[in-house]
């Protein structure tokens, strides 16, 4: 029975598809050349010259100092715009003010400016020529090829992240849950983290994780404040580039094979809160329907 | 905070809301905002314009300058288009077919974004150099992608495709199927099922796709720089040249360049919001 309405299915969708199967052999093959070749180069060349090579590569001084950078980098910038997101997104999403598309625009503006003039700007304001320039280098402070500097470029790039994520949610989620809270006496925080959070909790992951992975991987904003310092203001990729660019091969895919980890296991940690959340949706709709 | 700037925040209110937290979320809002984006955003707004009208004009036209926008923007358009082209076919086919395998492609889509872009500008060099796995079967035909304009187009559309994918995939998973077979059992032939159905229904989330795209390819520099051979004059981008610049201490027409480009991409931004507002319009109208 089954069978036969599988291949029911399959001739209807022929039918009305006539080019389905060239289609989608087409898109496997574009997928391959072009998204899954990349992956394989990377951890070809990386252990080119075996697995001896490789993790000497990975566990040189330099590339664990830019590790630990790195994720000094990230467990900065992503908190802080997580917390901005969750202000952004409270004070749009539940009240009625004066210039509210104004700021959404505002919010969005990172997304536009090409990373390279991002870290631009932060020169103009903290490099030696820029506005606090003569008051930072009075009181010996380092921001621009310093760690300060990277934490802000990066910061900067992934501004929007978690707050792009929560405005759309919580404005269709409404506030009628929060404002029965208070009707039952519950109060300021309380409301956040008993009613809100666990309404929000996926869609926050979701924005926290694509955050976490573009401060891991940003290279042209940290790369202009950064001096590339070795072992001491090179991230990860910067590591990359620095390696790459002496032809140190090997080395170079080395350090991105970590990096491309990363990332796949990002892909990994979004693709499994998308099947949570679609899974969460069905159950609600049938659900309602009963 | 003072007394006078809460009592500000307060009537910026439209209606009264009994939810606790507007003037500590819009005041960390606003100030956040201001400290990371506004003022370093007009830091290098007056830094351009410091030494003048002239010098600003003379920094964003000299030659050098001239065709590293030049080399840009003709990489970004044409980056933009076959970023439009694949991705219409790979969102057709995610949103229309079921084949084993898909989930996993779906998720892969998004490896642009995630992947930083150092690691795609080496993968991608390392791939269509001469000797690498795809570079070496273009060689014997005189085809040289890596060091020349076409690896820039290159690596601009692999950072530029999820953008039309993830903006048309949704809307064409939501048209109607139905809609379809009507038309083909009414007679159309399938040509006319894409070019009356398809594509108009479309068409709004396609050009916001390949508009963001585009704004990508504009400003991106860590995949693109390994692969473009960064030859003044021939394959320099604009991103590149700012960071040359300032290498050089030339902070002035470093600014002058990348305003320059915050110009551009504003302009595509504000096109981008008239377009959605307008077709919005039109939507409310026909409903």
């Amino acid at each position: 029975m089954n069978l036969f309405r599988r291949f029911n299915s399959k001739i209807a969708s022929t039918l009305v598809h006539p080019g389905r199967s060239f289609l989608i052999l087409l898109t496997l093959a574009v997928i391959f050349v072009f998204l899954i070749l990349p992956l394989l180069v990377v951890f070809t060349e990386a252990f080119a010259q075996g697995w001896k090579v490789y993790k000497s590569a990975i566990l040189q001084p330099d590339t664990v100092a830019a590790l630990h950078l790195t994720l000094l980098v990230v467990s900065i910038a992503v908190p802080l715009n997580v917390l901005f997101g969750i202000a952004a997104s409270w004070a749009i999403t539940r009240f009625d003010f004066h210039g509210k598309n104004l700021l959404l625009t505002l919010i969005d503006i990172p997304l536009a400016v090409s990373p390279v003039v991002a870290g631009m700007m932060y020169v103009e304001v903290f490099g030696l020529h820029g506005w606090l320039g003569d008051w930072l280098s009075l009181h010996n402070l380092h921001v621009i090829y310093a760690v300060p500097g990277i934490v802000l470029a990066t910061v900067f790039v992934t501004f929007p992240f978690v707050a792009r994520e929560l405005i759309p949610f919580m404005q269709a989620q409404g506030s009628d849950e929060e404002i029965a809270a208070v009707a039952l006496g519950a109060r300021g925080f309380s409301i956040f983290w008993r009613v809100t959070l666990p309404n929000i909790k996926w869609a926050l992951l979701y924005g926290t994780i694509l955050a976490a992975a573009r401060s891991v991987g940003e290279f042209g904003a940290v790369s202009v404040v950064s001096g590339h310092v070795r072992g001491r203001t090179t991230t990860l990729p910067l590591q990359v580039e620095m390696l790459y660019n002496e032809y140190s091969f090997t080395e170079a895919f080395a350090v991105a094979s970590l990096l491309t980890l990363a990332a796949v296991f990002t892909l990994a940690i979004k693709t499994f809160i998308e099947i949570t959340t679609e899974r969460r949706a069905d159950r609600n709709v049938s659900g309602e329907d009963r | 905070m003072t007394a006078s700037s809460t009592k500000k925040f307060g009537s910026l209110l439209k209606s009264s809301s009994p939810l606790p937290g507007f003037r500590l979320s819009l005041g960390f809002t606003v100030t956040y905002l201001t400290a990371v984006v506004l003022i370093p955003l007009a830091a290098i707004l007056l830094r351009a314009v410091h030494n003048g009208r002239e010098a600003f004009w003379s920094a964003i036209t000299s030659p050098r300058v001239e065709a590293s926008y030049k080399v840009t923007l003709t990489s970004a358009v044409a980056a933009a288009l076959l970023s439009a082209l694949i991705g219409m076919l790979i969102a057709w086919v995610l949103a229309r077919y079921r084949f084993p395998g898909k989930r996993f492609v779906d998720a892969l889509i998004d490896l642009p974004f995630a992947l930083p872009t150092a690691v795609a500008g080496i993968a991608l060099t390392s791939l269509y150099s001469e000797h690498g796995w795809i570079g070496k079967h273009l060689e014997p035909h005189h085809i040289h992608i890596a060091f020349t304009q076409l690896g820039i187009i290159l690596a601009m559309t692999f950072v530029g495709l999820p953008f039309v994918v993830r903006s048309v995939q949704p809307v064409l998973a939501e048209i109607d199927t139905s809609i379809e077979e009507a038309a083909r059992s009414l007679g159309a032939r399938p040509w006319h099922v894409i070019t009356r159905i398809l594509i108009p229904v479309s068409l709004p989330a396609l050009v916001t796709g390949t508009a963001l795209a585009f704004a990508r390819g504009v400003g991106e520099y860590g995949s693109v720089i390994f692969i473009a051979g960064n030859m003044p004059m021939k394959t320099e981008i604009a991103s590149l040249l700012i960071v040359t610049k300032l290498e050089e201490y030339d902070y002035e027409g470093a600014a002058a360049i990348a305003v320059a480009m915050l110009a551009l991409s504003c302009v595509v931004m504000l096109g981008l919001n008239l377009l959605q507002w307008r077709l919005q319009r039109r939507e409310g109208k026909r409903a």
